[in-house]
This record gives structure tokens, sequence and C-alpha cells, in this order.
């Protein structure tokens, strides 16, 4: 029980980094029907810059958090220039292309991205310093520390944020409009080019901060970390509807306990004595017997999960938890 | 007449390969309330489009004395130009007073705008009935009537309607131009686009008939419901 608990704690930590990154995902999908590859590589570029910064000051004396706090508010700005100067000079120019072409684009501008970091920072792993404390509170019977905490809360305040921003005001009302009728939106005097911009700088942000939290929930950062990361929250935000954001929070949140339920149990799924215990009449007590009391695939195969879920999702519900039906956008 | 609201000189709209309007003159006078008839495919929704700056065109169109002609689309609404899209355009997932509140967008004074939508609502009481309901849940009828409402928002000086009696039943054809005419009464001038020709006619004081973009026909409204050609082709015989 307790190990149930405690994968449920780490999934709504990991999935509220998901789901941050997730919203980036679908607000530019909802407003341009382009799903943005690249959104990842920003996360990455968030994390790396964050930790340059915490590194550099990270001796200095000043207090973790402060420290923390200004790698964060390099990272910001730094993400939301790269986002800004994406949509500007990639998929700008590709507004009125066939929807293959800048989705390809987005393919470019993410390998693109990453041999830029890899070149600024290297192949090598960066660590994330010790100047935040790490000493674990325990809670239910879970472990879980300051760090952790503070992610699940951060990312829900930045979330409700967001969803007041484009419910309750006269930009995020803009938006909305600019997503349903560009044309019209137009016609009511919304300069498309700049919500569209101004959704990609958000958005970036949101990765940013996601970026700094996956850093220091993890403690470390390279310039690969993307990739994966961006294509769990793109299942994220397939999971909970894409173009919606209600659905890419909460998509970000089930997918986060889902791979953390995964990993916590894939050793006992994977175990034939684990399975003849828990069977009635202790059946496959012989494949117990031939293959030894241990799981074939440990918590490394947890990534299976993310992917497991996009393909039911896409076979069984493709509009996703709380998308509208596809055919209705058509 | 008095001095022209909007002045449209050798309009040609090409979109697609199909040259859509192959040049066409006209004008609409202030306060004035002026047709646009014609078979479908004749060119009229292409020509509020390119009005509109929606679609790419040449020639020259005066607007208050301004060519418009290279102005972006969204800087239209601020000098008093509005267009209500054939189909109505609202926004479906925005709530009715939201939809209103979009076509006050380019204001900033928050007490005008306050003071329109008050005068909206009087005007089309159905609106506040269901100012909180989500547009796309309304009749068409109320789609049209939300439409010219949030058009009223913006404080129009020129206001294009493309088709509003389309898909509509004739009760709710009826209002709708008891709408159009009294935004007209107020001064508001007009360009209107219809196929039910008897009925833009009527509230028109002038009219031009389109036939494969070109204009065919210019005359007074009253003149043109008498026209043997107008009624052979638009009326319905008689």
């Amino acid at each position: 029980m307790d190990i149930f608990i405690q994968q449920i704690v780490n999934g709504l930590v990991l999935g509220s980094i998901y789901a941050l990154v997730a919203l980036g995902y679908t607000m530019v999908y909802g407003i341009m029907g382009l799903i943005n590859f690249a959104h990842g590589e920003v996360v990455m570029i968030g994390a790396l810059t964050a930790l340059s910064v915490i590194n550099k000051l990270a001796g200095s004396g000043l207090p973790g958090p402060v420290v923390v706090l200004a790698g964060l508010a390099v990272a910001v700005p730094v993400c939301m220039a790269t986002g800004f100067i994406i949509e500007r000079i990639a998929y700008r120019p590709l507004r009125h292309a066939p929807r293959l072409a800048p989705l390809i684009t987005a393919i470019g501008v993410s390998i693109l991205l990453q041999q830029v970091a890899m070149l600024f920072w290297g192949r090598n792993y960066h660590t994330f310093p010790a100047v935040l404390p790490s000493a674990p509170h325990q809670i239910f019977g879970a472990a879980l520390t300051d760090v952790q905490i503070i992610i699940v809360l951060l990312a829900a305040a930045t979330m409700s944020g967001l969803w007041l921003l484009v419910n309750r005001t006269r930009l995020g009302r803009a938006m909305r409009a600019t997503s349903e009728h560009p044309a019209i939106a137009s016609l009511m005097g919304v300069d498309v080019n700049r919500i569209i911009a101004f959704t990609f700088v958000l958005g970036s942000a949101l990765a940013a901060l996601a970026g700094v939290m996956v850093s220091a929930n993890y403690s470390t950062a390279h310039y690969h970390m993307g990739f994966l990361l961006g294509l769990k929250a793109f299942t994220a935000a397939v999971l909970g509807g894409i173009g919606n954001l209600g659905g890419a929070m909460l998509g970000g949140v089930l997918l986060g306990i889902i791979e953390s339920l995964g990993a916590g149990y894939i050793g006992d799924l994977t175990n034939f004595c684990w399975w003849s215990n828990h069977l009635p009449g202790g059946t496959g007590a012989g494949l117990c017997e031939q293959f030894g009391d241990r799981g074939f695939l440990g918590s490394n195969y947890k990534d299976i999960f993310a992917f497991f879920v996009l393909i039911l999702v896409l076979v069984f519900r493709p509009s996703g938890l709380m998308g509208e039906k596809v055919a209705e956008r058509a | 007449m008095k001095a022209p609201m909007l002045a449209v000189k050798d309009l040609r709209v090409a979109y697609g390969g199909i040259q859509a309007v192959k040049g066409i003159d006209f004008e609409v006078g202030t306060g004035e309330t002026v047709c646009l008839i014609g078979a479908n495919g004749a060119g009229k929704t292409s020509t509020l489009k390119a009005l509109a700056r929606m679609l790419p065109a040449s020639g020259s169109i005066l607007y208050r004395g301004g060519d418009i002609s290279h102005c972006p689309p969204h800087a239209l609404i601020g000098q008093g130009l509005t267009l209500v899209p054939e189909g109505r355009g609202v926004f479906a997932r925005l709530s009715v007073e939201e939809n209103l509140d979009m076509g006050a967008y380019h204001r900033a004074a928050a007490a005008d705008i306050a003071d329109d939508l008050a005068r909206v609502y009087q005007l089309l009481p159905r609106l506040k009935e269901r100012r909180t309901q989500l547009a796309g849940t309304l009749s068409g009828g109320e789609q049209q009537m939300l439409a010219l409402g949030r058009a009223l928002m913006a404080r129009p000086q020129l206001l294009l309607l493309d088709e509003p009696s389309m898909g509509l039943a004739p009760l709710m054809v009826r209002k709708v131009f008891e709408v159009v005419h009294s935004i007209a009464e107020q001064g508001v001038s007009i360009l209107l686009v219809e196929q039910n020709a008897r009925l833009a006619l009527t509230v028109s004081a002038r009219g031009y008939v389109m036939e494969s973009g070109l204009i065919t026909l210019a005359d007074r409204a009253d003149r043109l419901l008498g026209d043997s050609r107008v009624r052979q082709a638009y009326l319905g015989g008689e």
C-alpha cells in the first residue's frame, strides 16, 4: 500500500510537469492546428539555461531558493524568445501551406534546437546542484520532498492563472476567437499574427518553468531530454483532447500517475511468481518455477506506458477524454 | 445623393485562377442603404470580401475619401467598416455576451462599450435572455441577430451585410430585415448583398445587379423593382 501511495504522489509531481508542457502543445494546436514538435526542445533549453545560471550561482552563498529563482528568471525570457523566433521564422511563412509542411518543419526545428543545444552545452549530463533541501517529509506513508511539493503547487497556481487569462480576459477572448475563426477574429480587429506569436511565447514560458521543474525533480538535464519529454507531453495533450486546455491539464496528471504506477508495478506484472501468488489456484506456478521469481522488465521500461496510452487513445477515443468530436472541426 | 461613404472603381478579384469580379464601379452614399443583387456565383460575396480585405483585389477602394486597398484587415473595424459575413460567423464556443464584446474588441472606453451593450440588448432582447449561453447553441436566426448585434458593438459607419436571410425561416427573415432597417435609420450606411432580391430592394434606396462578375444594371431600388428584366430574372416573373 505504501508503494501505491508513493507512486501516486510521484505521479502527481511528474504529471504536473507533463501538464505544463502539454498546455504548450494544446494551445498552439488550438490556435493554428499545428503540432509543434519542437516544443519539447524549448523545455530542454529552459532546463539547461536555468542550470547554467544555477551552477554559476551555487557557490556564491546566496540562499538556494534565490539561486533557483534566478535560474528561472533567466530561463523564462530565453524560452519566450526562442518560441517567438521559432514561430516567426519557421511557422509563419508556412501559415497557408499544406498541413504536412509545418509538421515536417517542426521536426526539423526540433533537431536543429537539439544540435544547437549540444554545441552550447555539450553531450554531458548536467547535474542540478544540491541547493534545495532534499530531506523528505512523510505523508500518508509516502516520502515527499519540498521540491516536489513546490512543483505541484506552482504548477497548479500557474495553470489557474492561465485558465483565468484565457477565460476571463480580453486577450484570452481574442485567443479563443482566433482559435475558432481566425479570419472573423481579424474582422473584429484582432491582429491574428500577434495572437499567434503571443500563444507561442506563453507556451514557451510554461515550457521554461517545466524545464526547471523536471531538472530539479530528476537532478539532471541534458541536450536530449526534450525529445521523450515532448512526446510524453504530446501524448498527455492527446489523452485529454488536443486543443482543450482542461484536457491538457487532466491528461498530464493522468499520464504522470499511469507512468508512475506502471514503473512501480511493472516488475510484478512481468513476474510469473507474482501472478501465481495472486491468481486463484496458483495458476502459472509452473512458469514461476521455470523462470524464477523475478520480473522481466524493470522500472527503466516505464516509458512504454505513455506510448501504450497514446495507442489506446488513438484507437478508441481519438478526440481524447475532454475533446470534442474530430469531425466537428473539419 | 450625399458625399459617398464608399466609392469603388474597377474592382477586380481573382482567386484560385478564377476571375470572380471583373472590374466593377459602385458607390454607397453616407447614410444610404444600397444592395447588390444577383444569382449565386455572380461575385457578390467576393466583392464584399475584397472590401473587407479578406481577398486580394485590384482597383481602387475609397472609404471616406481614403484608399483602404492596402489596409490590413484588422485595421478596418477601427475605421468604422464592419462586415457581417455570409453564414454569420459567430464564435460558437464563446458565450453570446463574449461574442458581442468581440465586436468592441478594438475599442478602449469601457463605459461607452457598456452603453452600446445595453442598446444592443434593447434592440435584440432575445440576446439578453441568452447572454450566458454558448453562441453555438443558438438557432440560425438568433445567430444572425447576434452577428448583427456584434457588428453594432463596433459602432460601424459602413456595414457590409452578406446574405443575412440565408437559411432562415420566412418569419425570421422578416425580423432580421426589421433590425437591418432600424440600423439604417440610425444613420449607418449599409451595403447589402442578397439573393432575396425583392426584400433587398424593398429596404434599399438603390441597387446594383451583378452577373458573372460584372454590374449589368444600376438604378433606384423602386425602378429596379419595376424593371421587367429584373422581375424576370430575380423576382420570379409575374
